[in-house]
This record gives structure tokens, C-alpha cells and sequence, in this order.
């Protein structure tokens, strides 16, 4: 599909808008895409139809699951199981920071019965929030009682609330009847290797039967039970994403065999993350040293992926008990004590009222886009560039540039604007952090990038920027996000063949790593 | 003998609980126990102590050697 061909569904007459411009969407990609590439926001280019309309039915609210969802829906994780039955030399229980931000960690866990009432008391406040995951801290089909304990509890409750987990896959052909009996339509699991000699290398031991393996026997026990419940899932019509965790030097380059693996066996997104590993959180590669990946390592990988499968690249790599938006953490508003006090008056009719004037919102947001692209159209050039933007949701330029904790990271060229991933440039409370410029972080976060897109930004951080080589750009200030990075695109692409500037290619950026300073 | 839960070292978990084949295992303050009384050192039940097998932090469930080794039933 064109550009031109979109732009007229973008601007038939308003009763027939919603469901067409959806009908586009649903054709094309799924998430959010647009432009002559087809290439989505969170991307693929294997094929109009890799996405099918039910697919995207069932994704299009799912913020873990569609980028484009994320700017609009919320989920929320209930911390209920805490065991877990493998180890990852990735991931340390044994310490807890409130203000810390990784997968594994909680503040506090939750019975099945307090986790039924923490859902309905944030679905209560919260109305965009449509999705309950359970994803640990340990492994939630290492705790099998408790995490179906809880979906049952919601399901009779709150029965628009979609239910979700995240697995390491170890127990997952056990459970699969299970899973599909609670109607929960989204699994993921994560797959670092295919590999059991690279599985050795990521996992020390496995507890299954009863028994303890170690090396290669657990981690060849491991994949084959991880592909075998990716494939009885698929079977079933569970949609299935994939996380890996990129781990330079071990898995990195394997990555491209797992994304090969788990696309053949019918998942339908596979999300790559770069590894947390800080010695202060006492993992076995925070003390060895094993680095993370590269802000530039990390997107070639998902592009290279790209072309087999839909990449996701909004993850949060968020906390088993994160609440809100992707990107916010309200955890610290539905502490047990506070829910336990808390008057629900759960009204689903009011959540439907409310996720209607976003679904609005969100069709306004996708009709801009395909406008602007419109204006694209004709246009060829081989460049392609990042810019970096500060938001707060909603898909607007309408953060302050000081005030951003992330920055969101859009790929432009003549296909349009894509989301590429984030990058967070909040302050870290680990040693020799603290006293840090954090104009410095920042302009290593989005090193990368040729512009940063804000709603507003200060005379001083402008000129540091501009001698840094990134143009901070405030005139689009709550505008829509990709239809002012297309137009700023243009403008740019016009003084670049008009010889008024020369197209410079920018270095690579660091991925920030440790515990998140809680602003709430 | 039995095996014990060194408590500073304990993340309360849970994973050992639903292991232990005579459930001698308890929350406790905030952590896990294991009651002396109960405990076989899982022999006769598995070839390895389920508590050690699965918890999570290495040399946290211990043998105490301040009981006496324990003895199957003849």
C-alpha cells in the first residue's frame, strides 16, 4: 500500500474513519505503522501479512505487546509467585531496592487473594489499564497454585482485564492446558539460546523431577522444554512473544538462530534486551564484568532480525510489580496497606467510556502521521537518521527537555518515521553516580541521534547540545510525534540537497544501566 | 541429622515449601524453616535434599550438624 492510498482512507468522511483507518492499520502491520517501506513502529519487514487482522484484535490494548498501544494503555504485574525453578547468571533475588528498575526484583509479594484486590483497586484508579501480567519475581509456573489462583480470582471479578505471563518455558508443557483453560491469550517466554553449549553459559542449574542439572544436560533440558511449549501454545492459538536478553560475546550473534527458532514455531514477536548487569546487583555477570550491549549494538541486532519477524523495541525491561504506563512506575501508590484501605468500586462501563475517548486520541495520532507522510511521498534519498524525543504519552512532544526520564528514539528516512527503542537518562542511586552532570548523561544516551525533540528546553542545555552535534528542536512543542519528526525530515533532507548543510553520520550511544531514582 | 535454613541468607522465596517431601518446611518471621523433627534429608524420597536442590542461594539450606544423622526407618 502507498502513501497516497493511505492518505485517502485517512480522510473519508468522520463515521467511517475509525473503522478504516483501523482496517488500514490491521492490513498493513499492526503496530501503528505506516509508509511505503512496510515497515511497523515496532517493525518488521517480513511481509504485509505477518500481523492478521484477529492477531492485531487481540494486541492492539496490549501495551507489552504493540508499541502503538503503549502510548495509550497501561498494564500492571502482581508480584504472587516468588519461587522459581532455574537460575540465571543474569539475575539475583537477594537484593531489593524500592527505587530499583529490573526484571526479578519486588518490594513486596502479594497473595493470591491481596493480588485480586491490588488489580481491581488500580484498574479502578487507572482505567486505561486493560492487561494483568504475572511475571514473578521467580517464575510463575514454578508457582503454579498461586498464579492460577490469582487469574481465577480476576477472571470472576474483572472479566475485560486480559491476563498475561511471562516464563522462563521450564514447566510451561505442563501448564499449557491450564493457561488456555483461563482464556489467557498472551504468553512470553524467554529464550536466550537454541544453543545448549551457550546455554551453559547463561544458566548454572535447572530444577526439574526433583533434580538439580547443571552445564550443557540443563540447558539442552531447558530449550527443548522452552520450543516445546512455544510450539503446544501456538498450536493453540496463544499468541506468543519471545524475550531474549543480549549478552555480548555469549549470545549475541547466536540471537539470530533463537529469532529463527521461535519464529518457525509460530511466535509472533520476538523482543531482544540488552543485559543489566551492575556489580551492585551481585549477578554473576555484574561481577565478572560481562558488559551489556551498545545503544547501536543492540538496534543492529533487532534490525538484523528484523526482516524474519515483528522486533519489539519498547520494552521496559520493568520490575514483576511495575503499575501504569510503560515507563511510569505507580507501584508506590498501591502498596498492600494503602489497597487493603482502599474503597473499590470497580465500573466497567465507565473504563469502557474512558478507553474509547483514548481509542479517539489515538486514531487523531495515526490519521496526523499518515498525512505528514503523505507529504513524503516522492521523495528518495538514501539517509536515515535517529532523533530522540521527549514525551510524556500520548504520542505528543510534550515533555520539558530537563524533566524527561527517557527519551523515546524514532529512525527517519523517506519510508517515515519508525520507533527504534528508548533510552533512559534518569539518575541512577548507585556509588558515583550521584554528583554526575546530568546533561552529559543525556547527550551520551542519545549521542546517536541528530536532533532531540522537546515540548520546551532551556538556553544553557540548547547550546551544550548544539555543540555536542545534536540539534534540540522546540517549535513542534504538543505536536504529534511522527508527523513533526516527518516534517522536520523533510526540512532536513531540503538543506542537505540544497548544499545549505552536509549530512553528517552521528557515533554510537550508551544504554544506562543500574537502580532508578523513584521520582513519584 | 536435618537440614537448616540459614535466615540471612534466606530471600523467602518459597521454592523449597512445596519440595520437601514431609513438609517440614514453614514461613517464619519472614523467611523458612525447617522443622528438625520432620526433616529426612529427603533420603529415601530423592537422591538430593529438595530444599538445597531448588533454593535459588548457594549454601543457604545446610546440613545441621547439631542433630544426629538421620536414620531410615528398617
Amino acid at each position: 500500500m502507498d502513501a497516497s492510498v493511505q492518505h485517502e482512507q485517512a480522510t473519508i468522511p468522520d463515521g467511517e474513519k475509525l473503522s478504516a483507518v483501523m482496517q488500514t492499520i490491521a492490513e498493513h502491520k499492526g503496530c501503528g505503522t505506516s509508509g511505503g517501506s512496510g515497515k511497523a513502529s515496532c517493525g518488521s519487514g517480513a511481509g504485509q501479512n505477518d500481523l492478521p487482522p484477529d492477531i492485531w484484535e487481540k494486541v492492539k490494548n496490549h501495551p507489552c505487546y504493540s508499541e502503538e498501544a503503549h502510548h495509550h494503555y497501561a498494564r500492571m504485574h502482581v508480584a504472587v509467585a516468588p519461587a522459581c525453578n532455574i537460575q540465571c547468571n543474569y539475575c539475583n533475588r537477594k537484593y531489593d531496592c524500592a527505587n530499583e528498575s529490573r526484571p526479578g526484583v519486588v518490594s513486596e509479594k502479594l497473595s493470591p487473594e491481596q493480588a485480586a484486590k491490588k488489580v481491581l483497586a488500580v484498574a479502578s484508579t487507572i482505567p486505561q489499564m486493560t492487561v494483568l501480567g504475572i511475571a514473578g519475581p521467580g517464575d510463575p509456573l514454578a508457582n503454579p497454585e498461586k498464579t492460577f489462583k490469582t487469574f481465577e480470582l480476576i477472571a470472576k471479578t474483572a472479566p475485560d482485564i486480559k491476563l498475561c505471563l511471562s516464563t522462563n518455558g521450564l514447566a510451561l508443557p505442563d501448564h499449557v492446558d491450564t493457561i488456555a483453560g483461563f482464556n489467557v491469550d498472551h504468553v512470553t517466554i524467554t529464550i536466550n539460546m537454541v544453543d545448549p553449549e551457550i546455554g551453559a553459559k547463561i544458566y548454572p542449574w535447572v530444577f526439574w523431577k526433583h533434580k538439580r542439572y547443571t552445564g550443557v544436560e540443563a540447558a539442552k533440558l531447558l530449550t527443548d522444554r522452552q520450543l516445546q511449549g512455544l510450539e503446544m501454545l501456538t498450536e493453540r492459538g496463544i499468541l506468543c512473544k519471545v524475550n531474549s536478553v543480549m549478552i555480548p560475546g555469549v549470545n549475541d550473534k547466536h540471537l539470530v538462530e533463537v529469532n529463527k527458532a521461535v519464529k518457525s514455531r509460530g511466535a509472533f514477536l520476538h523482543n531482544i534486551m540488552p543485559l543489566i548487569s551492575s556489580p551492585e546487583h551481585g549477578t554473576v555477570f555484574g561481577l565478572t564484568g560481562q558488559r551489556g550491549p551498545t545503544a547501536q549494538e543492540l538496534k543492529a541486532l533487532q534490525d538484523e532480525c528484523e526482516g524474519e519477524m515483528n522486533m519489539m523495541r519498547h520494552c521496559r525491561q520493568c520490575r514483576a510489580d511495575a503499575v501504569g504506563l510503560l515507563g511510569e512506575d505507580r507501584s508506590a501508590e498501591f502498596t498492600t496497606d494503602k489497597i487493603m484501605a482502599m474503597e473499590v468500586n470497580y465500573d466497567i462501563d465507565s473504563r469502557k467510556a474512558y478507553q474509547a475517548a483514548v481509542e479517539e486520541e489515538r486514531v487523531a495520532k495515526v490519521v496526523a502521521k499518515q498525512e505528514e507522510l503523505a507529504s513524503l511521498a516522492g521523495q528518495s534519498s538514501d539517509i536515515k537518521l535517529l532523533v530522540a524525543v521527549a514525551t510524556k504519552g500520548s504520542g505528543l512532544i510534550n515533555e520539558h527537555f530537563g524533566h524527561a526520564k527517557e527519551f523515546q528514539v524514532y529512525e527517519l528516512s523517506t519510508a517515515g518515521a519508525k520507533f527504534v527503542g528508548h533510552r533512559r537518562v534518569d539518575l541512577y542511586c548507585q556509588g558515583g553516580y550521584g554528583d554526575e552532570d546530568s546533561l552529559e548523561t543525556v547527550i551520551r544516551a542519545i549521542n546517536d541521534c541528530h536532533a532531540v525533540f522537546v515540548a520546551k528546553i532551556g538556553g544553557c542545555p540548547k547550546s551544550d547540545l548544539l555543540a555536542a552535534g545534536i540539534e534540540p528542536v522546540d517549535q513542534y512543542a504538543h505536536e504529534f510525534i511522527e508527523k513533526s519528526a516527518i516534517a522536520w525530515f523533510k526540512d532536513y533532507l531540503e538543506k542537505v540537497n540544497s548544499g545549505e548543510m552536509a549530512h553528517v553520520v552521528r557515533g554510537d550511544a550508551e544504554i544506562r544501566q543500574g537502580a532508578l531514582i523513584s521520582v513519584a | 541429622m536435618t537440614l537448616k535454613i540459614i535466615a540471612s541468607q534466606c530471600t523467602s522465596c518459597s521454592a523449597c515449601e512445596p519440595e520437601c517431601p514431609n513438609v517440614a518446611i514453614s514461613e517464619k518471621n519472614g523467611t523458612f524453616v525447617i522443622d528438625p523433627k520432620k526433616c529426612t534429608e529427603c533420603i529415601g524420597h530423592f537422591d538430593e535434599p529438595q530444599c538445597a536442590a531448588v533454593c535459588p542461594v548457594d549454601n543457604t539450606c545446610v546440613i545441621d550438624t547439631s542433630y544426629p544423622r538421620y536414620q531410615p526407618p528398617a
